[in-house]
């Protein structure tokens, strides 16, 4: 039987497991989390111990033998784990990450580290008080000493009277020893009561048995395994005929074997008939057939492809359905009221769908914020810092794709929060403040949005230094600057070396591609601070990529899709606020700014198709800077499937992606961001 | 009609592996997560044997065996738990509760079946 195809789940749940492992040492170690703590790392280690041995990942097993032998100790309350012992079962927790990306993707087997995750165990088992901690490996039970020839085995079996209570059955026993070697059975009824008082839930019989061929000791012992506590049993060798005693003994102690001893399965399926029919027999009358889906599990995994492939039939879908509404609007509602309708329900039905279907790929956010426990603790260990971490709303959802783009992300603020946000522990003293900083991180909806803060406790960002390192970069600065204006500046690519701000108050190592990165799903990022309050930054996301507001505006006949997310505002300028400076580029007065001003006919090479003179800007914000972009005619507002054009075509600057319209026509979507700016 | 079985486990993997190699078997398998998700389905359907792992959450295996078996209907199905080999006083401890007897981890599917047969006769 090929059993590698559970290989697959067995990853993902050992994946699992050690994440709540990790999970709950690190509770264990901050002081959160009691006896249930350790009962939850316990199962996980079990749970992937059971796996990988069965599965035949022995270095896996190895280890999380060890690792279950001291969890164990802790558990039964033999043991308190110390920060000593926490440490060596977080290293082993990374060990056996490694261990399985080793089994899972063939990666390199990291020996040393193996070594000494094993090394820390066991200096900590060997360690313990009482001396009996160690032996991380059981032998097994050894096989019984070879006896001097025997040609089979005298077995001498009375159950008590109970045996039935527990399910087991002499029936099974007595076949089990029959296929090991040929079988004499003699049934002792002596004990039997009278009929009238016969509970046939008891068992009463006794059997004396004969084993005769070249057969191990251990393989009867294994035979009565699971009642060796409930009965009297007795195997001695059986010595051949020649050596007289043993036949004697026989003899003496079964008169009833006198009697020719029957084909073996007849006495006794005859002497027991109680327990072996009646679960039968009840069975046979109750097997009414029930429904296998009553089954209890209640999640399925899926492969991403397929789900992927869900949403991408929906959303050919949702564009047949906007085309069937437009091409309906056409028609008379008095002639065509039932198919108008049947298109109403259609329409209700498709949004519903997609509703539901994208609600497959949602998945809690807790998916990316399970891994900063540990992560915290490695940076705030290393910074010599006390960081406590708080997470909230770890339920709220997400798509999968945005979730898995947005960890990268959020690593980059959690360490700028503990490494250039929160002081020192003396500076923390020194300003009254608890020693311990803390770093908070939190999720909440927001309309079709969900808001992802980082937050600290920190010295906040300090104003006059970030202005100070503006000047000296030579980045432009607004007039009388506003806080976040200010804190704007942190995005900018020129505060990203690192060695130029290790010294100073702020963050900034590589916002600017923390910001790119957020703009890229459609996000955006604002910071808020207060001098020695702390920072927080605040990132605003689509729920999903794969499905966008966009403001439909045309342009030299063509039809473009401006993300609404972008949108600030759009307008009629008169043409005396349009001015054109140096060289071509034109920029357009709005109240007291004056912003780029794009003509997106121009950018996408069209021909102009305005003829009036009044042209129609459409303010937009793409990764915190302003422009404006001039279009021939707003034409609404819709949803639209985002189609990829990188995988289906390349990637074209200015272009975030393609969608189809309601009547067929591809309308590309407007990546602000990227539009060459010098048109 | 096949016989009837109750897998029990908090591991997909491990209760997936079971439930093939039983069904390959020609077995009925049915599949819960935890002692609390099989009590509740062996109380609308008979089984006629369940295996259950020790280690889960809301209800281990051995809570599992002693409620089961206080049921009129399990009063002698086999119970069977599955152990790992660090888990003998579990054994002693899941008899004391009722169980039949134990499988011990890791096993291979073909040991699985020819137990399974064995017990079911």
């Amino acid at each position: 039987m090929d059993i590698t195809r559970f290989h697959a789940t067995f990853f993902e749940e050992s994946r699992e497991n050690i994440a709540a492992m990790e999970a709950g040492l690190l509770a264990l170690e901050s002081g959160g989390g009691g006896e249930d703590t350790i009962h939850v790392v316990f199962r996980a280690a079990h749970s992937i111990k059971g796996g990988s041995a069965t599965f035949g990942f022995t270095a896996i097993a190895d280890l999380t033998h060890l690792l279950e032998t001291l969890l164990e100790e802790a558990r039964s309350g033999r043991r308190q784990l110390d920060a000593n012992a926490i440490g060596a079962l977080l290293g082993s927790v990374d060990a056996l990450r490694m261990l399985l990306a080793a089994a899972e993707h063939g990666d390199a087997l990291d020996q040393a580290m193996l070594q000494q995750a094993r090394a820390a165990l066991d200096r900590i088992l060997t360690g313990a008080a009482d001396a009996k901690a160690a032996a991380p490996v059981q032998a097994a039970p050894a096989a019984a000493a070879p006896e001097a020839k025997p040609i089979g085995w005298k077995i001498d079996f009375a159950p008590e009277r109970s045996l039935f209570l527990s399910g087991n059955d002499p029936l099974r026993m007595l076949r089990e020893l029959g296929q090991l070697g040929e079988l004499k059975v003699a049934c002792r009824d002596d004990a039997l009561p009278p009929f009238t008082e016969l509970d046939p839930f008891e068992a009463w019989l006794a059997w004396d048995l004969e084993l005769v061929g070249e057969i191990k000791r251990s393989a009867i012992e294994d035979t009565f395994a699971w009642v060796e506590d409930q009965c009297s049993l007795s195997i001695e060798p059986l010595m051949p005929a020649a050596s007289a005693a043993a036949p004697a003994a026989v003899a003496s102690a079964a008169p009833v074997a006198a009697a020719p001893p029957a084909p073996a399965p007849a006495p006794v399926s005859a002497s027991a008939p109680a327990p072996a029919v009646a679960p039968a027999a009840a069975n046979a009358a109750e097997t009414t057939p029930v429904a296998r889906h009553d089954a209890v599990e209640t999640t399925i995994r899926v492969a991403v492809d397929k789900v992927d492939a869900l949403i991408n039939l929906v959303g050919e879908l949702v564009i047949t359905q906007a085309m069937l509404a437009q091409r309906s609007a056409e028609l008379d509602p008095s002639l065509h009221e039932l198919l108008l309708s049947g298109l109403d329900q259609l329409d209700r039905n498709t949004r519903d769908l997609q509703e539901a279907v994208m609600s497959v790929r949602m998945l809690p956010v807790d998916f990316a914020f399970s891994r900063f426990p540990r992560m915290v603790r490695d940076i705030a260990t290393r910074l010599g810092k006390k960081v406590n971490l708080r997470t909230s709303g770890e339920a709220t959802e997400l798509d999968k794709g945005v979730i898995e783009k947005i960890v990268d992300p959020l690593v980059h603020l959690v360490r700028n929060a503990i490494d250039h946000g929160l002081e020192t522990t003396e500076q923390r003293i020194a300003a009254g403040k608890p020693e311990a900083g803390t770093v908070s991180l939190s999720a909440v909806h927001q309309g079709g949005h969900i808001i992802i803060e980082v937050g600290d406790d920190g010295r906040g960002l300090d104003r006059d230094r970030i202005l100070a390192k503006a000047v000296e970069r030579g980045i432009p600065l607004p007039e009388n600057p506003t806080d976040s204006q200010i804190w704007d500046l942190v995005f900018a690519p020129g505060f990203s070396t690192a060695e130029a701000l290790t010294d100073l108050s702020g963050r900034g190592v590589g916002m600017d591609v923390v910001r790119k990165n957020i703009s890229a799903l459609g996000g955006q990022v604002e910071i808020r601070s207060r001098k020695g309050d702390g920072t927080t930054v605040s990132i605003r996301l689509p729920l999903t990529m794969a499905i966008l507001d966009g403001m439909t505006v045309s342009v030299g006949g063509e039809v473009f899709i401006l993300p609404l997310n972008m949108v600030i505002e759009s307008l009629q300028p008169s043409l005396e606020n349009i001015k054109t400076v140096a060289g071509n580029a034109r920029v357009l007065r709005v109240r007291e700014d004056y912003l780029p001003l794009l003509d997106l006919a121009v950018q996408y090479g069209l021909p102009a198709a305005r003829t009036d003179s009044q042209p129609i800007a459409v303010v937009v914000e793409s990764q915190g800077q302003r422009l404006a972009l001039e279009v021939d005619e707003l034409l609404g507002q819709q949803q639209v499937v985002v189609k990829n054009l990188e995988r289906n075509y390349r990637r074209i600057p200015g272009v975030a992606g393609a969608t189809i319209l309601g009547d067929g026509r591809v309308a590309l979507i407007v990546d602000a961001g990227s539009l060459p700016k010098a048109a | 009609m096949s016989a009837q079985l109750l897998i029990v486990d908090d591991s997909t993997s491990m209760r997936q592996m079971v439930a093939f190699a039983l069904t390959t078997g020609g077995y009925a398998v049915t599949e819960a997560e935890d002692g609390i998700a099989a009590l509740d389905v062996a109380k609308t359907q008979r089984f006629d044997l369940v295996i259950t792992d020790v280690n889960m959450p809301r209800m281990d295996g051995i809570e599992l065996i002693r409620q089961l078996r206080s049921l009129p209907s399990y009063k002698f199905t086999p119970l069977l738990m599955l152990t790992t080999e660090s888990g003998s006083d579990k054994k002693s401890e899941g008899k004391a509760a009722g169980a039949t007897g134990w499988l011990v981890k890791p096993f291979d599917p073909e040991q699985l079946l020819a137990t399974v047969r064995k017990v079911l006769g």
